[in-house]
């Protein structure tokens, strides 16, 4: 599986998502925010940043760069993508997830490490966990309450796209949600980070069996 | 005749313009013999900023060169944008600390967001890339509401910036102290990494070469912040805030990474960020280092809006810009390459082989001055100190409610946890962060090897003002024993001295007193002196700060690898290292009973410092011993009580001392977690660590707390003073 990592302007866990990936076994390379193609990737990840700044509103300058008609493209294709913290709020940006990503509830940057349920392994991301597996990813965000109307919310408990929940919400998020699938499973956003999550030595080596499932099983194509 | 409407020379002369530009009559007349001439306007602004404290360190150059700077391991020393230590396989640490507190009192978020922007900016001109932020924060009690501004502004302000550039912030001290109240301080170190042979050096050499600027476009924000930087603050000091920079971390991140591109490129023949004084100070200190002059076209600056005079473009300090020299011919490869990264880059000028600073708008001169006395003839001042009575104080503490004094210390913000404000700090992206800020020093692996660098950032200013000589030494060696706890070997350091006025003669003494432990320490302890930065008239409304050095220290892990797995258990035993002796000047229980603290000689063996600390340091890294924990503010019972709240672990001991002694302050002391029955030098098993309970028994007095209500006190120390709405 080789892994297309976007760039953007303001990207700052590009390196961390592509080493994250390498190190699961996959291949990975990074590719510019003013590509407008992603032909020869087999899946796509968004990292965490502050693209553009972020002055605006998280994503809303990144949703609108060439690269994000190709990063559309790929998931019509049924490519995986993963957006990871900014990469999230990417993709609730640019419409691929439903909801938003707003302010945490106490208005402050939090930065831990957090507990966390994985609440759906039956997607092609989790598989390599238990259900309800208590797994440990740092989380660093400043908006990052996952926020949805409450139709919204009943369709993603009915499709089963809530996938990863919080055991001690740190933003106030709907539901402790704290990353969702899209309805045919192949677009994952979760604001904690499992790519910091790799090494005992750093806290946690939680994250890896993610990047395992995503990188070691080949044929998800259409 | 200018386009601009500016004072004449014989009005700045006559109306003593220059004094409000902070240079006084004597240093006018030396501007005055320098030029052969009156200065105008734009002249008489840059040699005031570059005459200011802050620039210049003209009150404590002397001291300064008291700092041994050589070493085994120095590669680069004072001078440059930063300091170098070898870290092995061609690799370089490159580490400095900086300050931000007057910005910070008046304009808290942007003071401190670019305190960090601007320090990392020093990291990355020397062409390393950053792999770990720490800040040293000093504020008034959080009983007043202007200090919990200044917290909040602060915090999210350091946070800001460093989350959103993508460098973590990995370690970090605080305290609470009503000396700082009104005139907190902010300072911010930064650690990069990079290869020896890329290292580069401000300098501007070979006539012809071209001067590049890039980065934001100019505006008038944060002229005169040198200056600013170098006087009191008062009740006019609000009126300062437009002499407070703006942060833009998100073109702070797009410099970083343009400028380490442009950096591995061979025509690059030197390049400074453009700090404290911006436009002034880089191509005057660039040139001045490399024995050339320079000429600036300054209608190419890009600029912000229209109008903009030379006076105004030379004293900025807009953020995020960057001066570079590159070899003449090369000039578009390098303009191209800042503008894939979407910055504004233009030719501004050239090296020249006269000895002058020239600048030119149009076809006009603005500024015609000889390079070296800008740069290097700045007047030294050296005043007289005076040393205040020493104190004949008796302490019997013995006799006061200790268990009381353990709970209104054990509460108290400074030896609470930092969690509220750390907690808004990235501590780890970059995925390499080994000990995040919250229990001693910063641990981060050097990325692709199996080393780390570890670094700490510590100031104890009650030890200084109680005995300004052996107090420097004490903070040194306090930093010292933060860094042997990781298992790290100490390389060098950096030094960030924030006292009160220098033309007060008890300050002054302070200053000097102070310097001359540090380099003695310095020298003891093997950790030369690689970069600094000075921070004076700090002054609260009613009194001078206490002084207030902070020392930075930057070690090497040689295999970090030996910290996985090595967690301490309810199993282990508690030791105690080194004598308890009855030292409580400056303590932490004498601030909270006498609310003062006393000039009496605090004593240190550095011998004895070195000696322990490097053998405590083999016992971890050989496994033999588990944690090292520093003892520091508030003695044996507060790292205690803070021990065990971090790791939720009770514990109980028993120690042959005086109740009192449990919150004495002597120096190269440690509590050592380790398997019950080591054999530890200097060391006294004095107990162990358990499930539940926490007790400490010494001989004349026994505190005993549940485990929730030590930790509950820990974790609210903080919060509970910012609950309310200000």
């Amino acid at each position: 599986m080789k892994y297309a990592v976007i760039r953007y302007p303001g990207s700052n866990g590009d390196r961390d998502l592509l080493n994250a990936a390498r190190k699961a076994g996959g291949e990975a390379a990074y590719v510019d925010y003013r590509e407008t193609t992603l032909d020869g990737y087999d899946g796509v990840l968004i990292p965490g940043g502050f693209s553009f700044g972020d002055y605006l509103r998280s994503g809303a300058m990144a949703g609108v760069a060439p690269v994000t008609q190709a990063i559309r493209q790929a998931a019509d294709e049924n490519k995986p993508i993963l957006g990871i913290c900014n990469g999230f709020q990417i993709l609730t940006e640019i419409g691929l997830l439903p909801g938003a990503l707003i302010f945490n509830d106490q208005h402050t940057f939090v930065s831990r490490n957090e507990s966390l349920k994985i609440v759906n392994n039956n997607t092609r991301f989790t598989r390599g966990y238990a259900q309800n597996e208590d797994v440990i990813y740092p989380v660093a965000h400043g908006e990052g309450h996952y926020y949805c109307d409450d139709e919204t919310y009943e369709k993603l408990v009915k499709n089963n796209q809530i996938v990863l929940t919080y055991n001690e919400n740190p933003n106030g998020s709907r539901n402790d949600i704290a990353g969702i699938v899209n309805t045919s499973g192949n677009v994952f956003g979760m604001m904690p980070h499992p790519e910091r999550a790799l090494e005992t030595l750093l806290g946690s080596d939680d994250g890896m069996k993610l990047f395992e499932e995503m990188t070691q099983r080949e044929v998800y194509h259409v | 005749m200018s386009k601009f409407i500016e004072p004449s020379m014989e009005h700045i002369r006559n109306e003593k313009l220059y004094a409000e530009m902070g240079l006084t009559d004597d240093e006018y007349g030396r501007v005055v013999e320098i030029l052969e001439r009156d200065p105008n306007y734009t002249e008489t602004g840059i040699f005031s900023v570059m005459w200011s404290e802050h620039c210049s360190y003209k009150h404590s150059k002397p001291f300064l060169k008291q700092f041994p700077s050589e070493g085994a391991h120095v590669l680069m020393g004072p001078g440059e944008g930063a300091g170098a230590v070898d870290i092995g396989d061609g690799q370089a640490a490159v580490f400095k600390v900086e300050s931000h507190n007057h910005p910070s009192a008046v304009e808290p978020y942007q003071g401190a967001a670019t305190g960090v922007g601007g320090i990392i900016r020093d990291i990355v001109s020397i062409g390393a890339r950053p792999i770990g932020l720490l800040n040293s924060l000093r504020f008034g009690e959080l009983s007043g509401a202007n200090n919990r501004r200044l917290l909040r502004g602060v915090t999210a302000g350091i946070g800001g910036y460093g989350n959103s550039i993508g460098i973590p912030t990995v370690s970090g001290e605080v305290e609470f102290d009503p000396s700082y109240d009104g005139n907190p301080l902010v300072n911010a170190m930064c650690v990069g990494v990079m290869e020896h042979d890329k290292i580069q050096k401000g300098t501007a050499r070979g006539a012809g070469n071209k001067v590049i600027y890039a980065g934001l476009k100019t505006g008038r924000d944060g002229i005169h912040g040198a200056t600013f930087a170098s006087e009191e603050l008062n009740e006019a000091s609000e009126s300062r805030r437009p002499s407070v920079q703006i942060g833009d971390p998100f073109t702070g991140k797009k410099l970083m990474d343009a400028t380490l591109a442009a950096i591995d490129q061979p025509e690059l023949v030197g390049i400074q960020d453009m700090g404290a004084a911006g436009l002034t100070s880089s191509s005057s200190e660039m040139a001045a280092k490399g024995e050339s002059g320079m000429t600036l076209y300054l209608d190419r600056v890009p600029l912000r809006e229209d109008g903009i005079s030379p006076y105004e473009m030379m004293l900025s300090e807009t953020q995020e810009r960057m001066l570079l020299v590159v070899e003449e011919g090369s000039e578009q490869k390098f303009l191209d390459l800042f503008e894939d990264h979407g910055l504004d880059a233009a030719v501004i000028g050239e090296v020249t082989g006269s000895d002058r600073l020239c600048l030119y708008y149009e076809e006009d001169l603005y500024a015609d001055i000889p390079v070296q006395p800008l740069s290097e003839e700045a007047p030294v001042y050296i005043l007289e100190g005076q040393q205040p009575a020493p104190d004949d104080k008796i302490y019997e503490y013995s006799r006061a409610d200790l268990n009381q004094v353990f709970d209104a210390l054990s509460g108290h913000p400074t030896h609470g946890s930092k969690d509220y404000i750390y907690e808004q700090f990235d501590a780890q992206v970059g995925a390499n962060t080994v000990q995040k800020p919250g229990f001693g020093s910063g641990i981060v692996r050097v990325e692709g090897t199996d080393k780390a660098v570890a670094a700490a950032l510590d100031g104890k200013s009650r030890y200084v003002y109680a005995d300004p000589y052996n107090g420097g030494k004490e903070v040194v060696a306090q930093t010292f024993r933060s860094i042997i706890s990781t298992g790290a070997k100490p390389l060098g350091m950096t030094d960030c001295l924030n006292y009160g006025s220098p033309e007060n003669p008890e300050i002054y003494h302070q200053l000097s007193e102070s310097t001359r432990g540090m380099a003695e320490a310095c020298t003891a302890l093997s950790a030369p002196v690689v970069s600094g930065n000075v921070s004076l008239y700090n002054e609260n409304r009613t009194d001078s700060i206490l002084p207030s050095p902070v020392i930075g220290m930057v070690g090497l892990i040689e295999d970090v690898n030996f910290m996985d797995g090595l967690t301490i258990n309810s199993k282990d035993a508690v030791y105690l290292v080194g004598a308890t002796t009855k030292s409580f000047a400056g303590s932490q229980i004498e601030k909270l009973l006498d609310n003062e603290t006393s000039r009496q000689l605090r004593y240190i063996d550095l011998e004895t410092e070195y000696s322990r600390g490097m053998y405590l340091r083999g016992k971890l890294t050989a496994r033999e011993i588990k944690k090292i924990a520093p003892l520091g503010r508030g003695g044996i019972a507060m790292k205690l009580a803070q021990l065990a709240s971090f790791h939720h672990l009770g514990l109980d001991v028993e120690i042959d001392l005086d109740g009192e002694d449990l919150f004495a302050e002597n120096a190269s002391r440690y509590i050592v977690i380790a398997q019950p029955g080591m054999d530890i030098q200097d060391a006294v098993e004095i107990g162990r660590l358990s499930d539940d309970g926490f007790t400490i028994k010494a001989r004349d007095v026994t505190i005993e707390r549940t485990l929730a209500a030590v930790t509950e006190a820990w974790e609210g120390a903080i919060p509970k003073c910012m609950t309310s709405v200000d």
